[in-house]
């Protein structure tokens, strides 16, 4: 296996430190928050989908139902922070193992119905259960404290979710070089051979999807406590559309591309009012202002140009360029 | 440019855009869904009539220009929410006005109420925003589901339709319309015969109709919106459902009717606080916006105009944009505009003002493009809302 070529690790110091300065730099923490929740959605998938080339239409689910868990825990049962999130991750690690089991007998495209499928129960169950408050969503979530260190702070709590972060990409990337990770790369490879060697692959495929749907889960509960509220927005099908544009906008299979293409949709979604705004002043030409009205259309214009023109992703096509070497294609 | 010039003009930049930022406008952030499946109703014909309203109101309060920030939330909450936050905390603006969308609303309403800045919500529908949601800062303006559940359900009793069945969209939503509307039915001496859920979004409504003509009840009540309602409407008339009920649609928008389109449409009752072609003052308002936007506009859209006009005369009033200074001067004010006559606002951040029975024209009734309702009785405010205590809200004690 050739090796391939990797980002400079100053980059990622970099990356870090920029993360650390964002708030007093003038990032909106809440921003932030919401960012880094996304990042750490799209590694999650990024996981399965990346290194083990499964890609999954349902992991909405496993991050909308972790949320409302975690919201449920927090608001009527009065649980702690860190036991709320808790549980939202240990209830995207059940909805994925039922996931898990019916879909990683599948391939391709009936995997991806599989798991689309699972997750349209989740979604209509959250539309009419009692507790998710159906399209008003669920209200009125604490952010408590954790271990004694009070979150009302937006700054205090982007720095809680700035290390949540950081430890979980860690993880995920020792995940993905790890023998474990290795066999995951070979089954994505080459399927029929890895199981000539001797490996159960679906274990390996269960096993990798569960630690996806965990990541996710954790993703989702964490950004129910950032914003207060959980909604059925994140458990819509079109969340796991989203998550699947942000990691081959920024890369498949890289480490720092969903983080990357994470940030490039939110900050769109965020702000196409100032960008189109500011091309409106800078061009002079007013088509751009109604730019505003139509952000997703901006989002799936980047995606067919991402898919034409950089098939790896920004960072796919970033690293082939300071690398040098050719990555064989997938 | 050296590298040293290039920062030091980037910062004057910077430094310029921030001082631009904090001028000292009156500012208001309009945050509805401009591109998604609520735009048509409330979206960027919203922004047009915030705009009309500013420039009636001559451009400035107080000395100070008032400026128009949008935001479009997409739908997402977490986004409506994150904005909003950010245009009180940051932009300095003073007034969240809140579009389509009630789990947005329901967002914002808090961090308005943080911030201390009133929070007018025009396009969302939902009781719990006045309800057991309801804060200090927050007005209902234009409508909210239960007016319109209890309005139509009221008035259709009055005019002999006593027995009704329900077609109800299977989700919280549709679930809470026709228990507003059954309760009212129940109420008023009428009889619910049944009812039968259809999923949301479905497209093939055969069976709900041969099971509401076996009922053999007066009155259909559409407990749907949007395209739900939409289809069911004309798959009654496909299945002659029409021939032997009347259609009850508890919440519809002058644009679903001009989608479905008349012959379809006729007959069906529908409340609404507002309608173009009520009076002269609300016909010279909507031609004034039809010229700009190319349709007439909905009650959102006319409502957004009215909360504008309300928000500033207050300011006005109160002399400074102190968020509970100028509620305080809301809560005293009567409205009277092309929108409400003696509207008024409850302790909740309700407010009252009168609905209207409509009956959707025949094709030819209508005499004009748009020409679409017809007025059949006018429902008083206290009757259409219902009383304050059903609400649940902590501020009206």
């Amino acid at each position: 296996m050739p090796r391939r070529p990797r980002i400079p690790v100053y980059m990622v110091w970099g990356l870090l430190l920029l993360a650390i300065a964002a708030p007093w730099l003038g990032l909106y923490p809440v921003l932030g928050m919401r960012m880094m929740c996304f990042a750490l959605f799209a590694c999650a998938f990024n996981l399965l989908a990346g290194y083990t080339g499964l890609i999954s239409f349902g992991h909405a689910a496993l991050f909308g139902g972790a949320g409302y868990i975690t919201g449920l825990a927090l608001t009527s049962w009065g649980w702690s922070t860190p036991a709320g999130i808790l549980l939202g991750v240990l209830v995207a690690l059940a909805i994925g193992l039922v996931m898990g089991v019916l879909a990683v007998r599948r391939y391709g495209i009936y995997f991806s119905m599989v798991t689309l499928a699972l997750a349209q129960i989740v979604y209509f169950y959250c539309l009419q259960a009692d507790f998710t408050g159906g399209e008003d969503g669920l209200q009125g979530i604490p952010r408590g404290t954790l271990f004694g260190l009070p979150l009302q702070s937006d700054r205090v709590m982007y720095y809680v979710v700035l290390v949540v972060f950081v430890a979980s990409w860690w993880f995920m990337r020792r995940i993905v070089r790890s023998p474990f990770g290795q066999v995951l790369q070979a089954v994505s490879e080459n399927e029929p051979r890895t199981i000539s060697l001797g490996y159960r692959a679906n274990r390996y495929k269960l096993g990798v999807f569960l630690l996806s749907a965990g990541f996710a889960g954790l993703a989702g509960a964490l950004k129910s406590v950032v914003m207060g509220f959980e909604t059925l927005t994140d458990v819509h099908w079109s969340t796991s559309g989203l998550v699947i544009l942000m990691t081959l906008v920024g890369g498949l299979g890289t480490d720092l591309g969903p983080i990357l293409g994470a940030v490039i949709i939110t900050v769109l979604e965020e702000k196409m009012g100032t960008i189109s705004r500011f091309l409106e002043q800078l061009t002079g030409i007013h088509w751009f202002a109604t730019l505003n009205d139509s952000a997703s259309m901006v989002n799936g214009a980047i995606f067919v140009l991402c898919v034409l023109l950089f098939r790896r992703g920004i960072v796919g096509a970033l690293r082939e360029r300071w690398g040098g070497a050719q990555v064989p294609a997938d | 440019m050296k590298p040293k010039q290039l920062i030091l003009a980037l910062a004057l930049t910077l430094g310029a855009a921030t001082l631009a930022h904090a001028g000292d406008s009156v500012k208001i952030g309009y945050i509805t869904d401009l591109s998604g499946v609520y735009s048509a109703v409330d979206g960027p014909g919203g922004e047009a009539a915030i705009k009309m309203a500013i420039h009636d109101f001559g451009g400035s309060v107080l000395g100070r220009k008032i400026e128009l920030m949008d935001f479009d939330h997409q739908n997402k909450a977490d986004l409506a929410a994150a904005k909003a936050k950010e245009y009180l905390s940051q932009d300095g603006v003073d007034m969240l006005l809140g579009g389509t969308n009630s789990a947005t609303a329901l967002a914002m309403a808090p961090i308005a109420a943080q911030y201390k800045k009133p929070f007018i919500v025009v396009g969302a529908g939902a009781s719990s925003i006045v309800g057991k949601q309801c804060t200090p800062y927050t007005v209902m303006y234009a409508y909210n589901t239960t007016a319109l559940a209890r309005g139509t359900a009221s008035a259709v009793i009055k005019h002999g339709g006593k027995s009704w069945y329900f077609l109800t969209a299977d989700y919280a939503f549709g679930k809470s319309l026709e228990d507003e509307a059954a309760k009212v039915v129940n109420a008023d001496g009428g009889k619910v015969v049944g009812q039968v859920l259809a999923p949301l979004g479905a497209s093939d409504f055969s069976s709900y109709m041969l099971q509401a003509q076996a009922s053999k009840a007066q009155v259909l009540g559409l407990a749907n919106a949007g395209g739900d309602a939409d289809n069911a409407i004309k798959q009654a008339n496909q299945f002659g459902v029409t021939k032997s009920m009347k259609l009850a649609g508890l919440l519809l928008f002058l644009t679903d009717i001009h989608s479905v389109g008349l012959p379809a449409a006729q007959g069906l009752y529908l409340t609404t606080p507002w309608y173009w072609n009520q009076n002269a003052q609300s016909r010279a308002w909507a031609e004034r916006y039809f010229k700009q936007m190319k349709a007439m506009p909905t009650f959102l859209q006319a409502g957004d105009y009215s909360a504008v006009m309300s928000y500033l005369k207050a300011v006005k009033a109160a002399g400074t944009t102190d968020g509970t200074k100028v509620m305080a001067e809301m809560r005293k004010m009567k409205v009277n505009d092309m929108y409400m006559h003696g509207g008024s606002m409850r302790p909740s951040g309700l407010m009252i003002h009168d609905m209207y029975l409509m009956q959707v024209k025949t094709p030819a009734e209508s005499k004009e493009p748009w020409d679409y309702y017809k007025l059949v009785q006018t429902i008083p405010g206290n009757e259409a809302f219902g009383p304050a205590a059903a609400y649940g809200c902590s501020l009206e004690k």
